[in-house]
């Protein structure tokens, strides 16, 4: 049994769902943002 | 603490604070990861498995730290009705089921060299994954609250009762002894880790805990920008 690919595959794991959960957080920020920063101008 | 509960004064603080917890969280986990991966000798016992160690504990300890902040602001809104507590309630709560899920998978991937299995229905497996579908259920209720315009007050009350298995899950291994091994770090008796092993942990559990409080504050200031932008709308369909 390779242990080094139980190793990786916990890395790995870990970060693809930290990275997703960054960018997700980090999209619906800036969209919310500047839906609202556009509709204060409107106004 | 109170005055911080206050949505303009929580962004001018918010904003600059989000991206120094970027930084510095993306910092210390790779220094805390090299250090796992490189820096470190392999277990006598374990052998290179011992390395899922440095984001197997993070994971576990945001999956519980994640649900001890949603209970401690549910009772913050049911007590004080401060205006950001469900909305740190639902920011928390993405977050906090992701590194739940993370401490079962990592685990589950430790557990089948180690053990011999990839899952056990062992006191603490169980009761993490309870917290998990806790989580579930929470952001569930919280969304349906929030389309209906609800205050929140169930979801409020459901972080506050599911609380109660986060002392489960830490006593877990005390009261059931089966597969997943007891405390390795107390703060009563220290560490039974070798500190040529146990030094990159403080790392990456200070590098992960930035990164879930930067998401947190992201999710916060998404969710303010939307009931800003609900509100207006709210006005001029009015006028």
């Amino acid at each position: 049994m390779n242990q080094w690919a139980f190793v990786v595959a916990a890395y790995g794991v870990t970060a693809v769902a930290t990275v997703a959960l960054i960018a997700w957080a980090f999209v619906s920020m800036r969209s919310a943002e500047a839906e609202a920063d556009a509709l204060k101008r409107r106004k | 603490m109170h005055g911080y509960a206050n949505p303009t004064r929580f962004l001018k603080i918010a904003r600059p604070v989000t991206a120094w917890l970027l930084g510095i969280g993306l910092l210390l986990l790779a220094a805390g990861v090299w250090g796992g991966l490189a820096m470190t000798p392999p277990d006598y016992l374990q052998g290179e498995t011992v390395r899922i160690l440095y984001i197997h504990v993070p994971a576990a300890w945001l999956g519980m730290a994640g649900w001890a902040s949603i209970a401690a602001a549910s009772i913050s809104q049911l007590v004080w009705r401060h205006p950001l507590a469900a909305v740190a309630g639902r920011a928390i709560a993405p977050a906090g089921a992701t590194f739940a899920a993370l401490c079962l998978a990592t685990g589950s991937i430790w557990g089948r060299p180690t053990w011999g299995t990839w899952w056990e229905w062992d006191g603490r497996l169980t009761s993490m994954l309870i917290l998990l579908f806790l989580y579930l259920g929470y952001i569930a209720l919280a969304s349906a609250e929030r389309e209906r315009g609800g205050d929140g007050r169930m979801a409020a009350l459901f972080g506050v009762v599911g609380a109660v298995n986060l002392p489960i899950i830490h006593y877990s291994v005390l009261w059931w002894r089966t597969l997943h091994q007891g405390q390795s770090i107390s703060v009563a008796q220290g560490s039974s880790i070798a500190p040529e092993l146990l030094w990159p942990l403080p790392l990456t559990m200070l590098g992960f805990t930035a990164l879930f409080a930067a998401v947190v504050l992201m999710r916060m200031r998404a969710e303010l920008a939307r009931q800003k932008v609900e509100a207006r709308l709210r006005r001029s369909t009015a006028e």
